[in-house]
């Protein structure tokens, strides 16, 4: 396929030589290459997972029967804070940040991020503030006051520990890494598509994870002012949430669901976008209405910030102000109808060749709209009265998160496992993977409606029997269990393929995209000679439209070999505009990470000359960081 | 309404016993009717595009341009439609949950406690006053005016056959109207986690006959009644114990107010805001130890002798 | 080795593009930090409106704040903003002597603001803890004023480079960040400015 560059061992060689990780611990230290970073991604946020996960089956051994005495309540209450903090911030969003940082410059023709760096800190951060968290539990002081952690609850008259410490410090410190994140998958969508790659061009899940990203600009500073606050009130004895002194505790319920809300969505965007392109690989033909999908993910984006206050219908607002929030979270209805309808008409008019993947994606199909559902029944003011803080919302959430965040991220696996690893996954322990886990799901997490219909409140450790509530919750844990197993098939598969799985060839799924012309792992640079792009379908482009001459380029073309290049484009039509020089492995963004550790440790200890410090010393490495290394450089 | 054939096994919001919670339920039975329609036509279609072509050629790559009207019909005008009248419906419901037209000339002010609720009557006249605990009595089919306000955190007062949940906030008054319309006791919980023993912040609703509930009122508002024999020293060693420093009982020393007001305790189903029934054997081993009972509850455990509790029960007890 | 037709400027290094649609990733960058930033002021300010909102006794408690040191103060960074930005002309000109000097009275008068700042700090009759508003007004002015001092990092770091002659006409990104950041610091003061010392003169 490449022939040109394949006839040139030697650009080969000075490529591999620009862009290899080199060797050893410093190499793996100090790399910047998104498809390592992109797989440590995947790894760590797997781990929270299971994590998270194995919380869940503790709390669901508690819940199997009225009046169990298993976990005490203060440690019931710190592990089902531990499980929602840990499934939406270290596992939900940082899974599909492994997924975009692997495969954006794939998708895109490009050889690797635009802030290459800046892709190393925001995992850094991540890990270190996931352990910091997870410091938590060694300390014995986990947060216990939910994932949305209300004042004055978590004020320190009623929290006295480290817990809300943890969980302020440690979002704080996480949201730089998302934020981070964002910033760089923005830069990278508006400078790095190959030439060609107009907007109309782009595959879903890079709009996805560009929604996503921009959301994040935006969303994430209410956490953060949010989290400030807290601290403020904690430790320094200000009174943001303090009634008695002129504060409010609803300004966090706002701040937080100023955030909650579209944060919902950010762990969703990018893996429908998967979806809308996983989809229709295996329907053997396009997704239907690119354009619809497209605005219906930045319609969901914009909207996203306009509903918050739905989480806050039993708080006593006035009822206009009710009105117009029931109102627009179910206008937002309307994308995700459009999504839907669209992934059900690609099915309908595509030729469905079963896989793994497929099951996975058409599956998620069904939960999304059983969640979206239930989603639209809380939106409605008075039934949410009913519904709030019960069961039912509990069922709500999980059919999203994990009918719309973990079906498609394992769905993905399948799929581009492939071409992370170079091994294909079982197919036949995929297909038990996929029906345990879909049937442990829906036995699990379908009678939680019903446990809300029949009154039962949520983040309760314990109930009295003779509600009727009893049977509803032996059947959720034997459903999360058997869904258990269906993640540790999951996980025996991958460890399995990894040692003995055949192996992938370039493009095993027949799949039209630029991640595919390459070789299975792909080599350091990722394209030998970066690609002029003519369609949307570029590996499809013989069958799909014969009589069109226009043909992505895969061969022809430079290979920038002259030193670690890549290729800019304009931001909207991706015409070539500069040749970009990329900067090389760094330990700077370790260094970092490493110096906010201690910052973020001191202010936890209340150590002011750790802080002070941990201060001085991430000014350096961001002077460092930024300090052009030779005059070549000079931006 | 319930669905004909589906009998509910336990209370709920499904199981509507004012007008208030019959509405949230009819407009909950009317979303979960669309959900399901929802759901089975995606299912349906789903499940029929994946099995339609099975076993056709798949090196073929199928044009683009068929389906676009899927997106417009069925995922725009046709959801726009059904959400239009779930919204319809949903400001119906939320508009007539406005004011009542007639209400009951008691008002009671709800105190939510970690974790008990502390309830105090207002009748006609500002001398009708009573303050008890965790058991709501209310006359039948009279709206009662409740402000519910909090002594320190959130919490959500929640009686789902009744009507759905307000929170309790802080530094904020929320008034809702209450109201049963069959005589009976409705059990309520706590709705907003609200630490340690969220779980067991439970409340009862007493909806009885006007009558009933005139001559419930009435006694609550008197003091407690004077103790004879054994009692006599159980409530020395109430009103000399620890006790008092919490609990108020009204014709006695005892005026704390961190716990609930134990005046007319004797007449409550249960204690420790639902958690065990009230008698001898449990009240005892309450005062005992309620760290055990309940975990992390702020009565703490006390040392005391057993002849001084046995001697309180012997008093609580006759606090009808 | 065969070549991409690649349009003459693209084997130069990479410029400030004037071209909207062409801007290096560093320029990106902080265009999305400013962005982030402003948003998070954004939700300060919102969470002052909303406890001025809800409040039951007067706000602010002690009446308006005088504007005797707050408004020659304000004019101070304004002004400070000019000044920047004539360092930032003079960069695309390549004038390094104005750059320096544009830069260097960028950073006095940014000092000077973080003094008057210190002083009416000094004077103010409440603390951090005294109540919801004085935690309000040290955190919002408080955050801001750590904002002017990471831009007055940036400047000092900057103005040490167009020392050392790194930057050319077409090549002085650092600088133009640096001044973008330091516009953004200003316009936000304006945004605090109005909140905090005007809006409750004008209800
Ligand atoms: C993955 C994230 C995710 C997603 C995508 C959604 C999607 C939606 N959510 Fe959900 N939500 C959560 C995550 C998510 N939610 C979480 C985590 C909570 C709980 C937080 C907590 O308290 O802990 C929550 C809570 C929550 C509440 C508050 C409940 C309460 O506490 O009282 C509400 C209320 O309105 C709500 C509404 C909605 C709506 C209207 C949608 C819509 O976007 C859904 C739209 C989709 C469809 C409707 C299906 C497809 C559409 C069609 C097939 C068209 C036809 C459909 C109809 C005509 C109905 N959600
Ligand atoms: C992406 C998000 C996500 C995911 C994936 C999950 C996954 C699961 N959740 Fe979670 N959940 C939340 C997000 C999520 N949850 C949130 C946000 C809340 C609200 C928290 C709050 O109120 O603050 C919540 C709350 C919540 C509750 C309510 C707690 C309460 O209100 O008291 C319950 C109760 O059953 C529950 C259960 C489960 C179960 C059984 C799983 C299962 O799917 C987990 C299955 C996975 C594993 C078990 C690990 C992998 C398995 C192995 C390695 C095999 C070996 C292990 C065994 C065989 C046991 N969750
Ligand atoms: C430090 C405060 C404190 C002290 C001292 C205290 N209590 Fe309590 N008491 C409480 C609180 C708080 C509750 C509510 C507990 C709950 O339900 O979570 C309570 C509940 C009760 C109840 C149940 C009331 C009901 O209506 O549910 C009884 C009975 C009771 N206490 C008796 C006693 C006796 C007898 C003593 C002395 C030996 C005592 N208390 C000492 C704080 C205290
Ligand atoms: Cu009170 Cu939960
Ligand atoms: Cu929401």
């Amino acid at each position: 396929m490449s022939a040109t560059v394949l006839s040139h061992p030697e650009a080969v060689e000075r490529l591999t030589r620009e862009w290899e990780t080199p060797p050893g611990i410093l190499g793996a230290l100090g790399t910047v290459d998104h498809k390592l970073i992109g797989k440590r991604y995947l790894v760590t946020a797997f781990v929270f997972l299971v994590l998270g996960g194995l919380e869940a089956a503790a709390m669901r051994a508690q819940l199997a029967g009225p009046n169990r005495r298993l976990l005490s309540p203060e440690l019931y209450n710190q592990i089902f804070t531990m499980h929602g903090v840990t499934m939406i911030f270290l596992y939900a969003a940082p899974v599909l940040s492994g997924f975009a940082n692997y495969l954006w410059p794939l998708l895109i023709g490009a050889r690797d991020m635009a802030l290459p760096r800046l892709n190393a800190l925001s995992y850094w951060v991540f890990l270190f503030a996931g352990l910091f968290i997870y410091a938590s539990v060694l300390a014995g002081q986990m947060p216990d006051g939910g994932w949305f952690s209300y004042a004055p609850l978590s004020e320190r008259v009623a929290s006295p520990g480290l817990g809300p410490d943890f969980y302020a410090l440690g979002l704080l410190f996480l949201g730089i890494s998302t934020t981070a994140g964002a910033v760089n998958f923005v830069v990278t969508f508006f400078t790095l598509r190959a030439p060609g790659m107009s907007l109309n061009r782009v595959p879903i899940l890079l709009w996805g994870s560009l929604s996503t990203a921009v959301m994040v600009i935006f969303a994430m500073p209410a956490l953060t002012v949010a989290c400030v606050f807290l601290y403020f009130d904690r430790r320094l004895g200000m009174h943001f949430f303090d009634a008695v002194a002129g504060g409010h505790p609803l300004l966090w319920q706002h701040l937080f669901w100023m955030f909650g809300h579209p944060w919902v969505y950010i762990v969703v965007l990018p893996a429908m976008g998967i979806v809308s392109d996983i989809l229709p690989v295996f329907c053997r033909r396009p997704l239907v209405g690119y354009t619809y999908v497209v605005m219906a993910t930045i319609a969901t984006a914009i909207l996203g910030f306009g509903v918050w206050v739905h989480h806050m219908f039993s708080t006593g607002l006035p009822s206009v102000a009710m009105s117009f929030f029931s109102a627009a979270s179910m206008v937002i209805a309307i994308p995700s109808g459009v999504t839907v309808l669209a992934w059900v008409a690609t099915i309908w008019f595509g030729r469905v060749v079963s896989s793994t993947a497929f099951l996975f994606m058409a599956g998620f199909v069904v939960l999304f709209v059983m969640g979206g559902v239930s989603g639209v029944m809380t939106a409605a003011v008075p039934f949410d009265w009913q519904l709030t803080d019960s069961y039912f919302v509990v069922a709500h959430l999980h059919y999203v998160l994990v009918g719309i965040n973990v079906f498609p991220v394992i769905g993905a696996s399948y799929f581009w496992a492939p071409k992370m690893t170079g091994r294909m996954l079982s197919e036949r322990l995929g297909r038990w993977n996929f029906w345990v886990m879909f049937v442990g799901f829906n036995l699990g997490f379908f009678p939680m409606h019903i446990a809300g219909l029949l009154g039962m409140p949520r983040r309760i450790y314990t109930y009295p029997a003779g509600l009727g509530w009893d049977t509803v919750n032996l059947v959720t844990t034997i459903g999360a269990y058997l869904f258990a197993v269906g993640v540790l098939l999951f996980v025996i598969n991958l460890v399995w393929s990894l040692r003995r799985g055949a192996q992938a060839s370039p493009n095993p799924w027949d799949s039209p995209t630029l991640e595919w012309s390459v070789s299975s792992p792909p080599p350091p640079y990722n394209f030998a000679v970066i690609p002029v792009v003519r369609s949307r379908h570029p590996l499809w482009e013989d069958r799909l439209h014969p009589d069109d001459p226009a043909r992505t380029d895969l061969s022809a073309g430079s290979p920038l070999d002259e030193g670690r290049l890549t290729l800019q484009t304009s931001a909207l039509d991706a015409e070539p505009a500069e040749v970009l020089p990329m900067p090389g492995d760094s330990l700077w963004p370790l260094a970092l990470a490493l110096s906010l550790s201690g910052c973020f440790t001191g202010l936890l200890v209340g150590n002011p000359i750790l802080t002070g410090l941990s201060a001085t010393l991430l000014v350096v490495s961001v002077t460092g960081w930024l300090w052009p290394e030779t005059r070549e450089q000079l931006p | 309404m319930t669905l004909p054939g589906l009998q509910l096994a336990s209370p709920g919001p499904l199981r509507p016993a004012s007008e208030m919670a019959t509405r949230e339920a009819q407009l909950g039975w009317a979303l979960i009717a669309i959900g399901v329609i929802v759901v089975l036509i995606i299912t349906a279609l789903v499940l029929t595009g994946t099995f339609r072509h099975r076993g056709e050629a798949a090196e073929q790559i199928r044009r683009e341009g068929e389906g676009i009207r899927w997106i417009t019909i069925g995922g725009i005008v046709l959801p726009a439609i059904v959400l239009l009248a779930a919204f319809g419906l949903t400001l119906k419901v939320l508009r007539s949950q406005q004011l009542p037209s007639r209400s009951s000339d008691v008002t009671i002010e709800i105190v939510g406690h970690r974790w008990w609720w502390e309830l105090r009557y207002q009748g006609a006249n500002s001398q009708q006053h009573a303050v008890t605990a965790n058991e709501i009595h209310i006359p039948v089919g009279r709206p009662v005016r409740v402000a519910l306000k909090s002594g320190d955190v959130i919490h959500s007062f929640w009686v789902p056959e009744l009507g759905g949940k307000t929170d309790l906030i802080p530094g904020q008054e929320n008034v809702i109207w209450l109201q049963a319309d069959r005589a009976g006791v409705y059990r309520g919980q706590c709705a907003e986690f609200c630490g340690a023993q969220h779980a067991q912040m439970a409340l009862m609703v007493v909806a009885e006959a006007p009558d009933d509930f005139a001559r419930w009122f009435a006694l609550q508002q008197e003091g407690a009644p004077a103790p004879t024999g054994a009692a006599l020293r159980g409530r020395d060693a109430f009103v000399g114990g620890p006790c008092a420093l919490c609990h108020e009982i009204r014709g006695t020393e005892a005026g704390g107010r961190q716990g609930p007001d134990l005046t007319h305790l004797a007449g409550r189903k249960t204690i420790a805001a639902g958690l065990l029934p009230n008698d001898r054997g449990k009240l005892t081993a309450w005062i005992l130890d309620p760290q055990t009972i309940k975990p992390g509850s702020l009565m703490p455990r006390m040392r005391l002798n057993d002849q001084d509790v046995a001697a309180m029960v012997e008093y609580l007890e006759t606090l009808q | 080795m065969t070549t991409y037709p690649l349009p003459e400027t693209a084997r130069k290094p990479p410029v400030v593009a004037e071209a909207a649609d062409v801007r290096p990733p560093g320029r990106w960058a902080m265009i999305l930090v400013v962005a982030t930033e402003a948003a998070f002021f954004a939700y300060l300010l919102f969470s002052y409106y909303y406890l001025a909102s809800m409040a039951r006794e007067p706000w602010p408690p002690d009446g308006p704040l005088r504007l005797h040191l707050s408004l020659p103060n304000t004019i101070v960074l304004l002004a400070s903003s000019a000044t920047a930005q004539w360092a930032e002309w003079s960069a695309r000109r390549g004038n390094r002597s104005a750059v320096l000097s544009g830069l260097l009275v960028t950073l006095l008068l940014g000092i000077a603001f973080l003094v008057v700042q210190g002083l009416e700090y000094s004077e103010q009759r409440f603390g951090p803890t005294t109540d919801a508003y004085g935690s309000l007004f040290f955190t919002i002015t408080g955050f801001h004023g750590a904002h002017v001092l990471v831009g007055l990092i940036m400047l000092a770091v900057v103005s040490t480079r167009a020392a050392m002659g790194h930057f050319q006409p077409g090549r002085h990104l650092a600088v133009s960040n640096a001044v973008l950041y330091w516009h953004f610091v200003d316009a936000v003061w304006l945004a605090v400015f109005i909140t905090l010392y005007l809006s409750p003169r004008l209800i």
